[in-house]
């Protein structure tokens, strides 16, 4: 249970971080270590190089941008929950940040690491989704940016090189009478979710007027709920509209594993979807002229 | 050839200096460098919770950090918890009153784990109690008598405050 020998590297910039990821074979990123770190000491992973991103300075923090928020790929779990800016302009996350682990892993797991682990059941890859969000990928040959949605592209495979580093992420805010919704079901507090779902809705006039859901653990990447986020657009933030919304939700493709089938997958998410657009509609900012 | 690394940091307010192999996790750093064995490894994977410390003051798995990161920062163990005259603090006292421990194994994560909690949290309902040990697992006490004594060392605390 000890990592096998290898040669660290502490960069203090993304440039210097990545220039090593360049030039040296079999190398792996350390961010918060809660998950590289059991696989080290489990020898799932045996890298020749380590390189911690922990002394880069300009890749963690969150800077308010008016109509999105940017978050660097370093910013500490537990940061996002104490930050005014994200509880102002997009609560949804230290609402799901809850279930993330325990309050020592937050402490240091980061939300980049997150992303990049990319487990299917993890809650910050649910939230991306529902936000499709922007994120900023750093290699030699300068940053490129993607939209979340391009991000998956297998089980835990994310669309990043072994020389690159994800260095943040924008998260747009959703402005007006806005509400979310965030549930998840798991065995105990603090394991991953078996499903989660997690919504955004905005009412205007009793009416809704935007709706983004996501669902997370019922396959192996995040699932955006489309269907069901357009026959909402028009209608009444009510429990019809809630109901239909969660019989789209039961007709997802979804994982089977030792514990549980793709069936009880389903019933879940279609419970789960409905709880949280309920949830949605009963919080939305104090002058909702909209009746949820 | 080992990679190696030189470090100094503090620990329970004492600074130390030291040559590690970077692959070393700062827990097995404490108890084999320094020969502070308060701090136990359990499941070596963050499962849990035996080897919390507090790096800087935030509850941390020591066996998910390596050694090599801790350079510069503030370490406190289970060792570092009793009041200067060596007696048990709150915290510790209200652990034996309520027998808030049996072999005593998961004791020194718990122990860390509660004094970062409750400095946060002064006044904490029995549910947010088992919220913050929920990644704390113990084999004996069936967690009664941890979670009671939590929260009469609130109580204490908040008195002697
Ligand atoms: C007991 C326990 C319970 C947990 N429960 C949950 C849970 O309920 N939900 C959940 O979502 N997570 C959970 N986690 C995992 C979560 O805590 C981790 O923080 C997260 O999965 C990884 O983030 P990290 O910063 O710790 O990354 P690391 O562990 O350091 O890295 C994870 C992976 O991402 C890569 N990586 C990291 N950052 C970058 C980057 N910037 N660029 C490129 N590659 C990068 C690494 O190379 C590695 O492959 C749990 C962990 C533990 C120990
Ligand atoms: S030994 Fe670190 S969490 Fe179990
Ligand atoms: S007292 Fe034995 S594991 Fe908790």
């Amino acid at each position: 249970m000890k990592p096998a020998p290898f040669t660290y590297h502490d960069p203090t910039t993304a440039d210097e971080a990545v220039a090593l990821l360049a030039t040296h074979e079999d190398a792996k990123v350390l961010a918060g270590g809660q998950s590289l770190m059991p696989m080290l000491n489990m020898r799932f992973v045996v890298p020749d190089h380590v390189v911690d991103l922990n002394r880069i300075d300009g890749i963690a923090g969150i800077r308010d941008a008016g109509d999105h928020v940017e978050i660097g790929a370093m910013t500490r779990q537990r940061d996002l929950m104490r930050d005014a800016v994200i509880a102002a302009k997009a609560p949804i996350i230290p609402a799901a940040l809850h279930w993330v682990g325990h309050f020592q892993t937050r402490n240091r797991g980061t939300i980049g690491g997150s992303l990049c682990h990319l487990d299917p059941a993890a809650e910050l890859p649910c939230l991306m989704a529902l936000y499709d969000a922007e994120l900023t990928v750093q290699g030699p040959d300068g940053a490129r940016k993607l939209p979340f949605a391009e991000w998956p592209l297998a089980y835990m495979l994310a669309s990043i090189g072994p020389d690159e580093i994800l260095t943040g992420v924008s998260v747009p805010h959703w402005g007006g009478n806005t509400g979310h919704g965030f549930v998840e079901f798991a065995r105990r507090h603090g394991d991953f979710a078996i499903v989660a779902a997690a919504a955004l809705l905005t009412i205007d006039g009793g009416k809704i007027t935007r709706a983004a859901i996501s669902i997370g653990g019922a396959d192996v990447r995040p699932i955006r709920l489309t269907e069901a986020e357009t026959a909402l657009v028009g209608a009444a933030p009510d429990t019809e509209a809630f109901k239909a919304a969660a019989e789209i939700a039961r007709g997802i493709e979804a994982m089977s594993d030792a514990y549980v089938t793709s069936a009880y997958r389903q019933r879940l998410a279609a419970t789960l979807v409905e709880r949280a657009l309920i949830a949605a509609a009963n919080n939305l900012a104090p002058n909702a002229n909209g009746s949820a | 050839m080992a990679d190696t690394r030189d470090i100094e940091l503090t620990v329970n307010g004492e600074s130390h200096a030291a040559n590690v192999e970077t692959r070393t996790s700062l827990g097995d750093f404490l108890r084999h460098g320094l020969g502070l064995t308060g701090t136990h490894m359990g499941c070596e994977h963050g499962v849990c919770g035996a080897c919390t410390v507090m790096v800087d003051g935030e509850a941390v798995r020591s066996c998910l950090m390596l050694a090599v990161q801790a350079n510069g920062h503030e370490v406190t163990t289970v060792e570092g918890l009793a009041e200067d005259d060596g007696t048990l603090n709150a915290l510790q006292a209200a652990f034996w009153k309520h027998h808030g421990l049996q072999c005593g194994f998961c004791t020194p994560g718990m122990l860390t784990t509660l004094t970062a909690f409750l400095r946060d949290n002064p006044d904490p309902s029995e549910r947010d109690v088992r919220e913050a040990i929920s990644g704390n697992i113990c084999r004996c006490t069936g967690y009664q008598g941890i979670v009671d004594a939590a929260l009469d060392a609130a109580k204490t605390m908040q008195k002697g405050s």
